[in-house]
């Protein structure tokens, strides 16, 4: 018998009993639906951190200062304050793959402009930090290194600051007041969105850190090093190199664990799509778990179609079908059962991530790979449990068979 | 010339539970080329374990079978489907025809299952020839529920004959029918017979077996008696002399 003749007496077969076919497709249908949908939610949130981190900077290393306290042994002074600006410029001079270097103090404050005031927080910086983080300024310009060195008030403010202090007004050159300390306007950064911990990276007042450390926190321990790696295959080394120097510069022995935290771009990524790998695997064994259910379904109703065609697969052996002839004809019947199950399912697991997206805001990406997998899968899940049906038809002996009532 | 079938010290042994019950004990018999054979015996004479294995459903457990000249006793499980499909035409008491497939589906169906595989223009023009020999080519698309016994039966016989079998084995194909019907159904089988269609049925019916040329009866899984069959019937006589109660029958096309 030819495999088209085999297909098309399994639709037929399954046509008799529609309502049972589609209760039966029902268990697969699910399964695969879940399994692209979930997939389809997992990857939309997998790339939009990737898309987050992305906006953290190129080839970027992150250098903060560690815990201050270790099984009873204290750290130097100042707490968590174990970085200094002697370190950042150790890091700059010494690591030949470290192109930029950044130090980084923090402070929120208010800040005020006219009758407008707003909460923010105000980062100081080097110059470079604009360029590790490849954060474009859309007017105006960057404060310059003799701004740094004469710790001059100035300042680039971002988009939700803007808007918060000036409205509709043209910041550039206006002179706001960060605790009643007067700083001009020089420049206005382009938005760069949600931060990975879902902050807003727009609301900040980025100053040189000079001016940060003297006029505003009144102190000189750094909060963080932003460093820029010459190159993506670099950043290794220069993690590496950090923390050989800075090591070497806190006078840890090798019995000390590190006072400080190196942290590449890459980490970060990996950190966060971490999560979200163990979220799709969670629900990737959910949805596997109902696909086996659906396949259990499958197997039952092949089960019982077996018992009930008996006669019939008495008349076809009795007419010269050989075993394996019925063993194809029954495989078949519940591929196409499951196989049909399954692209039915890829179709609602499409519309579900659609609609997820678009009424839920929820960012879905279904991929083909997953949609080709998911077919096959439900198709091997036709096989797995149709087999054994099937080897029962095909081993029917046809005397027994012919006489079955 | 090589007889159609030809046993030869043919034994069946079923062992149920420790004892040995022996179904047929040590049949030799020959059927030659067109002739029209009735076995008969009463239930547990054996004849159904010799119909098994005279249409290579079942294997003898001692003896020699040769179908055609060629020893069928030894063959495994598919190559005697290949043989049932090629060489015997199968006609059943309760009909066997598939329910919710047509007639001429039906009549395909040996064709679906040929090693050599068949056009579907062959098998189609083929059912229909077999269908037209049984006098049903024209409800060929009727499905089993949709027609009587009698051309149910009629349709079983043409899907017997479409592989042009050497031999028809017929296993009480009497025995779901009303006599008129049985009757017409004897002329189908003696319309056969006379194109040269070598026959073999088992019945349990001493009138139906007046119909056949030569009669066999089984006892006790041996053959007792094997003899011509005098006064023989003819199936169109026996039905022109019924009371026309229904329609006459479909007639049957001429050779």
């Amino acid at each position: 018998m030819t495999l088209f003749a085999t297909f098309r007496l399994a639709l037929r077969a399954l046509q008799r009993n529609k309502l049972r076919s589609i209760l039966t497709m029902l268990g697969i249908v699910i399964g695969v639906g879940a399994v692209v949908a979930m997939v389809g939610i997992g990857n939309g949130a997998k790339s939009q951190v990737e898309a987050q981190i992305a906006t953290l900077g190129q080839n970027m290393v992150m250098v903060y200062p560690g815990s201050y306290s270790q099984a009873g042994v204290h750290s130097g002074a100042g707490g968590a304050g174990t970085l200094k600006l002697e370190d950042a410029k150790a890091i700059e001079s010494e690591i030949v793959d470290a192109i930029a270097v950044s130090p980084g103090v923090r402070t929120s404050a208010q800040v005020g402009y006219g009758n407008q005031n707003w909460q923010t927080s105000v980062n100081g910086e080097a110059p470079e930090y604009f360029e590790i983080r490849q954060w474009e300024i859309v007017s105006g310009g960057s404060f310059t290194d003799q701004d740094v060195r004469s710790a001059a008030k100035v300042g680039v403010i971002g988009q939700t600051v803007a808007t918060q202090l000036f409205g509709e007004e043209d910041p550039l050159g206006q002179i706001i007041r960060i605790r009643n300390v007067p700083f001009q306007v020089v420049g206005v950064l382009k938005p760069k969105g949600t931060s990975v911990m879902g902050s807003d990276q727009d609301d900040v007042i980025i100053v040189p850190y000079t001016t940060a450390m003297k006029r505003l926190i009144g102190s000189t321990l750094l909060r963080m090093i932003s460093v820029q790696a010459s190159s993506e295959e670099r950043t290794t080394a220069v993690v590496q190199g950090i923390t050989d120097l800075l090591r070497q510069r806190h006078r840890l022995n090798s019995d000390r664990e590190n006072d400080f935290i190196v942290r590449s771009q890459q980490e970060i990524a990996e950190m966060a799509t971490a999560t979200s790998k163990v979220l799709r695997l969670l629900l990737g064994a959910i949805a596997s778990v109902s696909l086996v259910v659906g396949g259990i379904g499958i197997m039952n109703i092949m089960l019982v179609s077996v018992t009930e065609r008996t006669r019939e697969i008495g008349i076809r052996i009795a007419l010269g079908a050989h075993g394996s002839d019925i063993l194809s004809q029954f495989l078949i019947e519940s591929v196409t059962l499951s196989s049909l199950g399954g692209v039915i399912g890829i179709l609602l697991g499409l519309g579900t991530s659609s609609l997820l997206s678009r009424f839920a805001g929820w960012p879905t990406l279904t991929s083909p790979d997953a949609i080709v997998v998911a077919f096959l899968f439900s198709a091997a899940v036709g096989v797995f449990f149709g087999l054994y049906p099937a080897r029962k038809a095909a081993a029917l002996d046809p005397i027994d068979a012919l006489r079955y009532e | 010339m090589t007889p159609v079938l030809q046993l030869e010290e043919i034994w069946k042994t079923y062992a149920s539970g420790d004892v040995e019950v022996h179904a047929v004990r040590g049949v030799s018999l020959q059927v030659q080329c067109g002739e029209f054979v009735a076995i008969m015996g009463s239930s547990g004479s054996g004849k159904s374990t010799m119909m098994n294995i005279l249409g290579c459903l079942d294997r003898p457990t001692k003896g020699r079978y040769l179908l055609d000249g060629v020893d069928v006793s030894t063959l495994d499980r598919d190559q005697r489907a290949d043989v049932r499909n090629q060489k015997i035409g199968f006609v059943f008491q309760g009909f066997n025809l598939l329910t919710r497939t047509s007639a001429i589906e039906n009549v395909e169906l040996p064709m679906m299952y040929a090693r050599d595989s068949v056009s579907s223009r062959e098998m189609r023009q083929r059912s229909m020839e077999a269908l037209e020999m049984v006098g049903l080519a024209q409800r060929f698309d009727h499905h089993p529920n949709q027609l009587s016994g009698g051309q149910q039966q009629r349709v079983a016989i043409a899907r017997a004959l479409v592989n042009r079998p050497s031999l028809i084995l017929a296993d009480e194909p009497t025995g779901n029918l009303d006599s008129r019907t049985s009757i017409e159904i004897m002329e189908v089988f003696q319309t056969l017979n006379d194109r040269g269609i070598t026959i073999v049925m088992v019945t349990h019916e001493p009138d139906i077996a007046r119909f056949n040329k030569r009669q066999i009866v089984m006892r006790d899984g041996l053959v007792r008696s094997d003899e011509p069959v005098r006064d023989r019937l003819l199936a169109r006589e026996e039905r022109e002399a019924l009371p026309t109660l229904t329609d006459p029958a479909p007639s049957i096309s001429a050779p």
